[in-house]
């Protein structure tokens, strides 16, 4: 049976995910939950002067599709600057993982993204 | 339409005569036949129920109550039959069963209802830890409001009551004990006879949460000694948007109106208003008479299966997955024994996560549910984010537990465990 959704890079992220560990002094650092999972991401971060992500990496506990998206996020990410990444919606999110979604699981796609989002804008706010 | 032709409860289920009754098991998922094992989420619906929805529509509909016109007579009549005879089916008189939107509702009556008027600083509730959050949440707000606590019972090793801690929290303190008769994770039947028996000891009422119970075995409110007993109807076979809530009636007349407006009142005039007779004091407000119908109807339909039938049914069939699916290696399945629970099984398969299953079965046709089962501080009892969860019901088949397991070592071959 083909199936779509698990598919080999899906997979191998999950397996050996991008940017996974812990930042000791992070810039900007938010941990947040899918409630309708309970699954959590936690992302930090540096920002240097020119406010680029200059180092980032996450933690989390999840499905594959939602640890598959914060590994390719994080890849994605990874010496943007702030700005750009602020304009990133769902559909980037989507077109990085390449793989067709239901509304639900959208959802877990959608986690890392968002919580990064969340992220920064404390980041901002408290300078 | 079509229903299983005996009027006396048969001894076994005939159950190819009652997935001919269930139009949507006829539906292909993914090229595949459905396996639909999520009855614990939501039952589906017979043809018998959906016929008499229809029929109302079609025929005799109108607002209840009020009208003196034929139309509304008739819906009057179908409406308040439905009560009866979902009052009779658990066992109550007709002024102690009142509809409600679903079993959370239930709960929030009673927790509103009667909680804000009779809890105070240091009063105690207790809960179990198998709790779902319908039967938490509200006990925590009213807590809030009142200064009562919420203290739950303990569960040991196999997913039952510690009923030692039971009787070491039910106490002088405690003003009521509200715990669920079926826990809709571990499948666990809890004792709440002997629970009642000890909170009525202590002066104290019992508050029995039946959505997972009411659909599978025969409910006696009198025998159980509840004091209130709360359900929703879709996972019975009904439509969404009704189920109910037992009260005794000596507790119900004595409480106050959750909801105020049109229906539940007797006189109104500018400076007040005095209340309607039970059950109407607590139904405000123009109520789900098409639901009513259709919950009356799939009460009938569960009373023509017998509800013993349905029991050892579901009974054949857990046990049966539980042997199954004890064979699949790396799979843990939490809970008590096959024969000291419910139709339905949670497990894990280690290294998958419950969404990942879920949506690898779905691909095969199999509908089971994957997550928290809003039932989060269990899960954090169990020291797991989530589970995948199997729930069975009367048109289930070995064959569909079959389809299961297989399903489940697909997912292992797919994410590579």
């Amino acid at each position: 049976m083909s199936f779509n959704l698990y598919q080999e890079n899906i997979l191998d992220h999950y397996e050996n995910p991008s940017n996974k560990g812990h930042i000791d002094n992070p810039d900007l650092e938010f941990r947040d939950l899918n409630p309708l999972c309970g699954d959590e991401v936690c992302i930090q971060a540096c920002v240097d002067p020119e406010h680029h992500l200059s180092e980032i990496c996450f933690e989390g506990k999840g499905c594959v599709i939602s640890l598959a998206a914060a590994s390719m996020l994080m890849e994605a990410v990874e010496g943007k600057s702030l700005d750009a990444v602020k304009q990133m919606g769902r559909q980037d999110m989507l077109d990085l993982l390449g793989i067709p979604l239901t509304t639900m699981r959208v959802k877990c796609a959608m986690l890392a993204l968002r919580t990064l989002e969340k992220a920064i804008h404390m980041y901002e706010g408290k300078k | 339409m079509t229903q299983p032709s005996s009027t006396q409860p048969a001894a076994t289920l005939d159950v190819d005569a009652v997935r001919r009754d269930f139009p949507i098991l006829q539906r292909q998922i993914h090229g595949r036949r459905l396996v639909y094992l999520d009855s614990g989420a939501s039952a589906q619906k017979p043809l018998a129920v959906i016929a008499a929805i229809d029929h109302l529509y079609r025929t005799s509909y109108a607002n209840i109550h009020r009208g003196v016109y034929t139309l509304s007579e008739e819906a009057t009549l179908a409406y308040e039959q439905a009560h009866e005879r979902v009052s009779c089916f658990i066992k109550a008189d007709f002024e102690e069963l009142i509809f409600t939107k679903n079993t959370t509702e239930s709960l929030n009556l009673v927790a509103y209802a009667w909680g804000l008027a009779n809890l105070q600083a240091g009063d105690e509730i207790v809960a179990t830890q198998m709790e779902h959050h319908s039967n938490i949440v509200p006990w925590q707000q009213i807590a809030r409001r009142t200064g009562a606590t919420v203290r739950y019972i303990r569960i040991d090793t196999q997913g039952k009551l510690d009923m030692a801690h039971a009787a070491e929290l039910i106490g002088p303190r405690t003003k009521l004990v509200s715990v669920t008769h079926i826990s809709n994770v571990l499948g666990t039947i809890n004792p709440v006879y002997e629970l009642g028996q000890m909170a009525h000891a202590q002066g104290a009422l019992i508050c029995v949460d039946g959505a997972q119970s009411i659909p599978h075995m025969a409910i006696d409110v009198r025998a159980l000694d509840c004091d209130f007993f709360a359900f929703s109807g879709h996972k019975m076979l009904g439509p969404t948007g009704i189920g109910g809530l037992y009260g005794k009636r000596a507790i119900l007349e004595r409480m106050e109106p959750f909801l105020f407006g049109g229906d539940m009142i007797s006189e109104v005039t500018f400076d007040g208003a005095t209340w309607n007779d039970l059950p109407w004091k607590f139904e405000a407000g123009t109520g789900p008479i098409a639901q009513g119908v259709g919950l009356g109807a799939a009460v009938d339909y569960l009373e023509k299966l017998g509800m013993d039938a349905i029991h050892q049914h579901e009974q054949m069939l857990v046990s049966y997955a539980m042997d199954q699916m004890r064979q699949v290696r790396d799979l843990e399945v939490y809970g008590p024994a096959a024969h000291e629970r419910g139709g339905v099984v949670s497990f894990n398969l280690e290294g998958v996560h419950p969404h990942d299953m879920a949506s690898i079965l779905d691909q095969q046709g199999v509908a089971i549910r994957g997550g928290h089962h809003c039932a989060m501080p269990l899960m954090r009892v169990l020291g797991v984010n989530g589970t995948s969860r199997a729930s069975f019901y009367i048109y289930n088949t070995v064959d569909d537990i079959d389809m299961l397991v297989e399903a489940v070592g697909e997912a292992r071959r797919i994410l590579r465990r």
